[in-house]
């Protein structure tokens, strides 16, 4: 099928091509350039174009595929860099060099390594559709590989190192089994059913785990201004999130961050594990000057890979900094669209195009009886730190925590620059009483204890503005004293030290210690007895 | 390619720099347009919209004088490129790459896209070598990095221009041969310069030392040519730092007057405006020039980027300053009080950040106590800013000995470090400086 380019602009163009489906997968021009058919109309269809316009002519040839934009699915995925289209980045650097070109197919199979198939069927044993073939190992992951479609005899299978190009089994003479499967990019994925239940999911920042816990299959969003450490805190959760499988996406962010985040992820180990911290983290960088298009997709891209391994058992966990990103992009394409635009310029349906992305979190026990979860945070930049804008508010309405990064924390150097005021987090009631049986018993108690004491503080502080700290009562400035430690030595994190991972436990033994030094204080000068240092109030 | 002329006089609109052109047949996006006038003059534009055979042009020059019935377009079949050679070194542009410095054109080894190509994120190197810009208040508390864009954020009436002017003459890499035997340049991209900044400008660029290249777009210019030339700028880095190896930072002033002519064009396409009338594009639009900084991994040279902004109000969350923090690696940003107190630069170093200094600075890159000396002048600093706060309602007299010391080392470290008029400081010197003032203070170990 083929037709031709009848009007470019911005990252769409309008297509004559009858016979073309909704969603299709299109080459576009001389230059074969990825797009997806967005729009049908009587005369003409409207193409998303996944790579630059520029010198795309008028009249040039326009294919269907027949198929839609796909994620490919299977071994290899694990330790790459792919592009918002899972293009891998490596593959591409090779190709064609440090700069990126246009219209460039992605290779057939993602895998690069060698990789084993054990097989569980043999030659001559007859299949039915959707039964396992056998599993290809790679590094603690099974990968099934079953017959997709229908069954029939094995008439031929391999045994142990393959090929990933080549297919692992022929069923019928005909069909070709391979290691991997192509799926749809905006599809979710099935499952049995999502569970309720919610475990903790251990962040290794103790301002979240301790005061706004995760849980497993949650949603939190982190929206903050320019500078306010999004990035950083993304990343170090990426590092110490106990979790089997991270996907990250950078989506239309910084070339040099992502440069900085593989040199320093190949280096290091997973806490949990001791493999390579790559071993379990797939990449999606679609930087700022990469293709807008290419940016909307890439979260789709990164959310198709996450419920893969969900689907595998794998507890999942999806970064994507920054989600404001996305929402420009899908904005700057409804404008291309000429649709009519809602607040702020964004399109009417970003809520609920947001709230379905949302939904694709959760707890599920997969089609073949296992249970995964697969769990999303979001950084959200506000346009000047502005909470009241569309995309903020949106993530509002279906977030289950919010983590509100603070400008004026941040411009104090005090990272992770989470409001221990405005934050919160949905999962706290469930996700405590197991840090109480798994930790101490006294864990919830401590966070009373602590919320109090930064209560107190800020009305002291209002106080103390008034009349000065000399003004305040002997029992008032310890509150202020213990306060300032519990921000500066237990909230505080420093991202660059040893102190960037603090495992449940540590969190527990720092708290615990701040909050005995004060109960102790207290006492004692309830007693009569306290000497002046422990008086005095940490700036 | 395109056999015949392929000329049209179907000019259906004329709007500001816009041009509609109704019934041609083939044309591409982007491609680049030759409009003659009635008179026969020329100036340039580019495709930036096809529907059917109606077509959407941008002019970069002046649209006055045209007219429906005896104007032409003609299209070239190619898109915009920049002409590229060593020789370009040492030379002077507008803001459509014509030299303005009485020489001829050099003689074009090759031609590049000027929008580029965005760099693959895994052949990123990571910026970790410091470029010395000689103001201490950027190389020993704000650290510069090779391959980093780090803005200026000005106000108006503040020396941004001196800065500038500083920067592009005082800026350094530890020294480096590299094929043409040179290791550093400046290149220079002025938006909307009045002829008195010109004047100072040029002033400047005669006393370089090191080899530069400037396009100077002056306010008199066509403003959509302010569109055009950081891409120049850029496209011509590209080439000198991946193509000969050279480490290169771009300067470019002022990026206000860049993202007004964004809107304006914006406006004169009726295009649905964002945040203050500027278009929703704007993040995407900047970040394909400031994310043409970087390096690359076993390749020498380097792009380094410098813009200054001017915050129109004063307002850091205005979007033109507020999407350029969200794309760059950090800020310097002016002061107004300290420019009043006659400091120079007027830095101020709290709200400043550069992003990328923890790997730039220390042992083997700088010097092994450069952190710790610029940890102690920031919290110092920092402390004795808000302690100035409290002497406004409570008096000195009222104040503690350690809040005294606190108020006097700010103004020290005001006066000392962060003014230092236009004297060049090296990175020793630096923090040399800075080790003394601490020592003096009690606040570092000799
Ligand atoms: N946990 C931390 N520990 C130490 N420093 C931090 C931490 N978090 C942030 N910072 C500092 O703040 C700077 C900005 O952080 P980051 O890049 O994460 O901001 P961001 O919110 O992602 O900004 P943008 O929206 O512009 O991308 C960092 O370069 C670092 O200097
Ligand atoms: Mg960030």
């Amino acid at each position: 099928m083929s037709g031709r380019i009848t009007g470019i602009s911005g990252p769409t163009v309008s297509v004559h091509l009858p016979g073309l489906r909704l969603y299709e997968r299109v080459t576009v021009g001389n230059a074969r350039l990825m797009g997806e058919v967005v729009r049908l109309e009587q005369q003409r269809a409207i193409v998303q174009v996944y790579e630059s316009t520029r010198g795309l002519g008028i009249g040039e040839p326009v294919e269907g595929t027949g198929t839609q934009l796909t994620v490919r699915l299977g071994p290899g995925l694990l330790g790459q860099t792919f592009d918002g289209l899972q293009r891998p980045l490596e593959w591409l650097l090779r190709a064609d060099g440090p700069f990126m070109q246009t219209g460039r197919e992605s290779p057939v199979c993602p895998a690069s390594g060698t990789l084993r198939f054990q097989p569980l069927k043999k030659r001559g044993e007859e299949v039915r559709a959707g039964e396992m073939l056998g599993y290809v190992e790679e590094g603690t992951f099974r990968h099934p590989v079953v017959t997709v479609e229908k069954g029939g005899t094995v008439s031929e299978i391999l045994e142990g190192e393959f090929d990933p190009a080549a297919p692992l089994a022929r069923i019928d003479d005909v069909t070709e089994i391979s290691s991997f499967h192509d799926w749809p990019v905006r599809l979710p994925r099935p499952y049995g059913r999502k569970q309720t239940i919610f475990s903790p999911l251990v962040t290794g920042q103790r301002c979240i785990d301790f005061l706004f816990p995760l849980a497993r299959g949650g949603t939190a969003i982190f929206p903050g201004g320019f500078g306010t450490g999004k990035t950083v805190l993304e990343q170090s959760i990426a590092k110490f999130a106990e979790v089997d499988v991270v996907v990250y996406v950078g989506c239309g962010e910084r070339g040099n961050e992502m440069a900085e985040m593989l040199e320093e992820f190949s280096t290091l180990a997973d806490p949990y594990s001791d493999r390579p911290l790559m071993d379990r983290t797939i990449v999606i960088a679609n930087t700022s000057n990469m293709p807008v298009a290419a940016r909307e997709a890439s979260i789709f891209t990164a959310v198709a890979m996450a419920e893969y391994y969900r689907d595998l058992g794998c507890n999942v966990l999806l970064l994507a900094d920054s989600l404001s990103r996305w929402a420009e992009a899908l904005r700057e394409i409804s404008s291309a669209l000429e649709e009519m635009p809602g607040e702020e310029g964004y399109p009417t349906y970003l809520a609920s195009r947001m709230a379905e992305f949302f939904a694709r979190a959760g707890v599920v026990e997969t089609l073949d009886g296992k249970v995964g979860s697969l769990t999303l945070m979001l950084s959200v930049s506000p346009p000047g730190g502005d909470f009241t804008e569309p995309v903020t508010q949106a993530c509002l309405r279906t977030t289950g925590s919010f983590f509100m990064l603070d400008t004026a924390l941040a411009h104090r150097r005090h990272f992770p620059a989470i409001d221990w005021f405005q934050s919160f987090s949905l999962y706290e009631d469930s996700v405590v009483s197991s840090f109480d049986a798994d930790i101490s018993p006294d864990w919830s108690e401590l966070r009373r204890e602590t919320r109090t004491l930064l209560q107190h503080e800020e009305r002291l502080r209002e106080v103390a503005e008034i009349v000065g700290t000399e003004g305040l009562q002997d029992s008032d400035r310890l509150v202020m004293s213990a306060a300032g430690e519990i921000r500066q030595r237990f909230l505080a994190q420093n991202a660059y030290t040893e102190d960037a991972f603090s495992p449940p436990r540590q969190t527990y033994d720092a708290i615990r210690e701040i909050l005995v030094r004060h109960r102790d204080a207290t006492r004692r000068l309830e007693e009569g007895h306290l000497p002046d240092e422990s008086l005095k109030i940490p700036t | 390619m395109r056999l015949s002329e392929h000329s049209f006089s179907t000019l259906v609109s004329v709007q500001g720099p816009l041009i509609f052109v109704e019934r041609v047949i083939e044309a591409r996006m982007g491609e680049v347009v030759a409009i003659v006038f009635p008179d026969g003059s020329e100036t340039e534009g580019e495709v930036l919209k096809i529907q059917d055979d109606t077509v959407l042009i941008q002019t970069f020059g002046d649209s006055r004088g045209l007219d429906m019935d005896h104007s032409r377009v003609v299209f070239t079949d190619v898109i915009k490129q920049a002409p590229l050679s060593i020789d370009i070194l040492g030379r002077a542009f507008d803001g459509s790459f014509r030299p303005i410095d009485d020489i001829p054109m050099f003689v074009p080894d090759e031609w590049a896209p000027v929008s580029g190509r965005p760099l693959n994120p895994v052949a990123r190197a990571r910026p970790q070598e410091l470029i010395e810009t000689g103001f201490s208040t950027i190389d020993g508390l704000n650290t510069l990095v090779k391959g980093q864009k780090l803005p200026i954020f000005s106000v108006a009436g503040l020396p941004s221009k001196e800065i500038a002017a500083g920067i592009l003459e005082n800026a350094r890499t530890p020294a480096q041969v590299s094929r043409s035997g040179q290791a550093f340049v400046v290149v220079f991209v002025a938006l909307g310069l009045t002829h008195h900044e010109y004047a100072f400008y040029r002033d400047t660029l005669d006393r370089l030392r090191t080899h530069f290249v400037a396009f100077i777009n002056l306010a008199k210019d066509p403003v959509v040519e302010r569109l055009l030339a950081p891409r120049f700028g850029l496209t011509v880095a590209e080439y000198l730092a991946f193509e000969h190896g050279l480490d290169t930072l771009v300067v470019i002033t002022d990026m206000t007057n860049y993202c007004d002519a964004l809107r304006e064009v914006s406006t004169a396409r009726e295009e649905l405006p964002g945040r203050r009338g500027y278009p929703g594009y704007m993040y995407s639009d900047l970040a394909s020039i400031y994310e043409r900084a970087g390096r690359i991994k076993g390749q020498a040279g380097s792009v380094t980027l410098l813009p200054v902004v001017t915050m129109p109000e004063d307002d850091i969350t205005h979007p033109i300053p507020d999407l350029t923090g969200y794309i760059t690696e950090g800020q310097i940003v002016l002061g107004r009080e300290l420019h009043q107190r006659g400091i120079f630069p007027p830095v101020d170093v709290l709200p400043s950040l550069s992003r990328l200094m923890q790997r730039g600075i220390g042992e083997g890159r700088t010097r092994g106590d450069h952190r710790e000396i610029a940890n102690a002048l920031y919290t110092h600093y920092a402390k004795g800013r808000d302690v100035r706060r409290l002497e406004a309602i409570v008096g000195r007299e009222g104040m503690s000995d350690t809040d005294k010391t606190m108020l006097d080392f700010a103004d020290a470290f005001e006066k000392e470090i962060v003014h230092q008029g236009r004297e060049r400081r090296d990175i020793n010197e630096t923090l040399d400086r800075s080790r003394a003032l601490l020592v003096r203070f009690g606040l570092v170990q000799q």
